[in-house]
């Protein structure tokens, strides 16, 4: 075949449209990357003797210290109550501002307000909340156990206002239409809809507050994360690695178990 | 009439078997066990609940007005949470890639690099980016190289597990076409796998991204850098007013990562 | 088929007819005039077919009929109660004596077809027997008899959304017949259907409607699926009725005047051959 006029040369098309455009985002990252850097001090020294750290660090968490059962096992149960207990309160509390939350619902006002409410409630980490309840009821899960209720809350009425403005209305006419009263009607057409995805969104939610109740600690709201915290600042390290350990087991398994019912609930 | 109807046809019916009944009865049981179990042992002073509103209540009007003076002090903190977030995730994304090909059933090497791949990735995720800081602070010391390294890690295992999923769901199409020209392990990933799971990668690293912006916010608690440390010094020191500066700028900032976000992902799709 | 336990049927005035509407009108909020005096009676159970182009009120009528839309102006009896102005729980129990069924069949999905069935059944059983799902026996019986009937049975454990669309809207025709009505409500029931099973379906409404001696108001779009299966046929234009009169007297003059002009020829020809069908 005779390939005589051809161009002999041909490059993909882009991601970013024309061949300049990409050049141009190639050299917005690079100089991102050195004013980012730049402006955050960061200097190859201490990355390198970090290395270095590093290395001594891991050594001295091997092997792990899994003596001090007694404040490890307590430090986990406390965790998983207040996930427990705070998903189960958050799916509770969530029926009314998910309910307020659903545009098909509520009336203008109050649906405002409670989308107003729950962006604001999103934003904020759950270490943020965490403070403040413990300044407001002092140290301790209790303080753990309502920042998550409140994270919990926050997250279920988002979903449930989301499920509740997506029901499909019309099986809901159909049984208005045989005189059903409204009791029934709510039994019979919206909550077949919504109770399994619910229920999936619970079970997700519990998998989370198990990961976010070992860290709420941190700052003093119970749970093993103030363990974790002091043990680093003590520079006792083989605890500090049985206590990670101990971590990703229960986050694990705690997924594992969440995944294992949602495909169940199908 | 009616009876004749009762005679031919059941009159019984029952929704769920009598198995199914007793399963869904255990699981009530055992919810209901679990709640009084949690509850009970956790040892809540009801008597705090009483006053809690007038004290949140106090607490909010004592942030009003927010010291707006204090708005420049937090600007330069802001800006490095946000670089944190980003150059986090970005060295996430690098390392999650390979981890992802190591990951995927149908990339991996046999089963032991499997193993591996999953160990890391469930390592990874299960840990929170708080106590990822809490570690690299040990490591190198306070600031924000810690906290780029803190959302690195906890990035990883994130997009590398999607994107394993996304590998193991790739089409067979394009790859058996690729293979059958002869090409390389490496060329068949190139080219055949790659395209297939770019947009989920792109995706999920926005999405990663908006949730690092928010996790960033406080590193500083731990001494990871970003404006965490800020907001942790003013509430301890009671300065409400500078308190409500900080939770609004945090507020804004992460209120325009997620709608950044939004508009990326919803161009992709 | 012998009809499930006759209650619920309103009282019977002599020489009432079963269904009178006089002068019914529909204005939505944004102005626009869906219904402007619609005025018929149905004396006996027939099935009368509602006819007319898109916007021309067919919708809007029967919704009013049992006033998921309320109307604006105007008196619907049935039998001899007066529908419009009736407070909640009497509406209820008028709503009870109509059965609706519906375009888009309008099942719960995720509840089996024997629940979908009972669901017919709600207006006779309190909230907790619906809630518990405990229905009286001969209801039981009904519905099984009823899915016989439909050509369902041993489907009745089957969820809702895993049937076809025809065995969907069978299950909507039985629900709406668990009621035991006087008066069928169809709203374009075929629309969503292949021809052939639009036929089976159209079929079906008649055969029952005749068995339980219930007048049938339809909507249909289809001209000639209208004229094969119905006794009666009302054409409406504009909010008002164009034309009432036996199905055989619909001529290409009326079909231009209601839905403009056309060739009709074809659709009347294909419509005598329904009948032959039939």
């Amino acid at each position: 075949m005779n390939t005589a006029g051809y161009p002999t040369a041909w490059r993909p098309p882009s991601f970013f449209g024309t061949r300049g455009r990409q050049r141009l985002a190639l050299a917005g990252a690079l100089a991102y990357l050195a004013v980012s850097i730049g402006t955050l001090n960061i200097d190859p020294q201490r990355v390198l003797a970090g290395v270095g750290r590093a290395i001594d660090l891991f050594g001295r968490m091997i092997p792990p210290d899994f003596s001090r059962t007694g404040l490890l096992f307590r430090g986990m149960v406390e965790s998983l109550q207040m996930a427990f207990a705070a998903t189960l309160a958050g799916v509770v509390l969530s029926v009314p501002l998910g309910i307020a939350a659903a545009r098909n619902l509520a009336p203008r006002p109050v649906y405002l307000a409670a989308r107003g409410l729950i962006v604001v409630g999103r934003t904020f980490h759950e270490v943020i909340i965490a403070i403040f309840c413990v300044k407001l009821f002092g140290f301790g899960p209790v303080a753990g156990l309502i920042t998550l209720a409140i994270s919990s809350t926050i997250f279920l009425a988002k979903m449930l206002a989301e499920d509740i403005e997506n029901v499909r209305v019309g099986p809901i006419e159909a049984l208005r239409a045989t005189g059903a009263g409204f009791g029934q009607v709510v039994v019979y057409a919206i909550v077949p809809q919504v109770l399994t995805r619910t229920t999936g969104t619970a079970i997700y939610r519990l998998d989370a507050n198990v990961r976010h109740s070992t860290i709420v600690g941190i700052v003093g709201a119970g749970g093993i994360g103030h363990t974790l915290s002091a043990s680093f600042s003590r520079y006792d390290y083989d605890f500090a690695a049985a206590i990670l350990l101990c971590i990703i087991a229960l986050v694990a398994l705690g997924e594992w178990f969440s995944d294992w019912v949602r495909r169940r609930l199908r | 009439m009616t009876a004749d109807l009762a005679a031919r046809y059941p009159t019984i019916w029952r929704r769920r078997s009598r198995r199914e009944s007793v399963i869904a009865w255990l699981w009530v049981a055992a919810v209901a066990a679990a709640s009084v179990w949690s509850v009970s042992a956790l040892d809540i002073e009801w008597l705090f609940f009483r006053d809690a509103h007038e004290q949140a209540i106090d607490l909010a009007q004592r942030m009003w007005p927010p010291r707006w003076s204090y708005l420049p002090q937090v600007v330069a903190p802001l800006i490095e949470t946000i670089h944190i977030a980003t150059l986090g995730t970005a060295i996430g994304v690098v390392f999650s890639l390979p981890l992802a090909f190591l990951a995927a059933r149908n990339t991996t090497a046999n089963g032991f690099t499997w193993a591996i791949g999953r160990a890391l990735l469930v390592g990874s995720r299960s840990v929170n980016t708080v106590i990822w800081g809490l570690l690299f602070v040990a490591i190198f010391g306070p600031g924000p190289l810690a906290g780029i390294a803190a959302v690195a890690a906890r990035s990883v295992g994130f997009l590398a597990k999607l994107v394993a999923e996304a590998i193991e769901e790739a089409d067979r199409g394009p790859i058996e076409a690729i293979e059958a020209t002869g090409a390389s392990t490496w060329q068949v990933y190139l080219v055949g796998i790659l395209p297939q799971v770019m947009p989920v990668l792109i995706g999920t690293t926005v999405y990663r991204w908006d949730i690092n912006v928010r996790e960033s916010s406080v590193l500083g608690f731990v001494g990871a850098g970003g404006i965490g440390i800020y907001l942790y010094a003013s509430i301890n020191q009671f300065a409400w007013q500078q308190v409500a500066v900080v939770l609004l700028a945090i507020l804004a900032v992460v209120i325009a990562s997620e709608a950044v976000s939004a508009r990326i992902r919803a161009r992709i799709s | 088929m012998p009809a499930v336990a006759a209650e619920g049927r309103g009282p019977a005035a002599p020489g009432a007819a079963l269904l009178t509407i006089e002068g019914l009108a529909k204005v939505y909020p944004g102005g626009t005039q869906a219904l402007a005096g619609v005025s018929f009676a149905i004396e006996r159970p027939e099935v009368v077919a509602v006819i007319g182009s898109s916007g021309a009120g067919k919708s809007t009528l029967i919704r009013c009929i049992n006033r998921l839309v309320e109307p604006t102006a105007g008196s619907i009896r049935l039998g001899a109660t007066e529908i419009v102005g009736l407070p909640a729980g009497e509406l209820r129990a008028a709503r009870r004596r109509i059965g609706m069924i519906f375009q888009e069949f309008n099942l719960v999905d995720r509840l089996t077809v024997m629940e979908n069935l009972l669901s017919g059944r709600l207006g006779s059983v309190g909230f907790f027997a619906a809630l518990l799902r405990r229905y009286p026996p001969q209801d039981i019986a009904g519905a099984f008899a009823m899915l016989d009937r439909v050509g369902l049975a041993g489907l009745h454990d089957s969820r809702a959304d895993a049937l076809s669309g025809g065995q969907r809207q069978r299950v909507g025709i039985g629900r709406a017949l668990m009621q035991n009505p006087e008066l069928l409500l169809v709203d374009e029931p075929t629309a969503s259907l292949d021809p052939k099973t639009a036929r089976q379906i159209m079929r079906l409404i008649r055969a029952l409607a005749q068995e339980r001696g219930c007048a049938a108001l339809v909507n249909i779009h289809d001209v000639a699926l209208a004229q094969g299966f119905a006794d009666r046929v009302l054409g409406l234009k504009a909010g008002r009725v164009a034309f009432d009169g036996r199905a055989g007297e619909l001529t290409p003059a009326v079909l231009t005047d209601i839905y403009g002009a056309e060739d009709w020829s074809q659709t009347i020809r294909r419509a005598d051959e329904e009948e032959a069908a039939v």
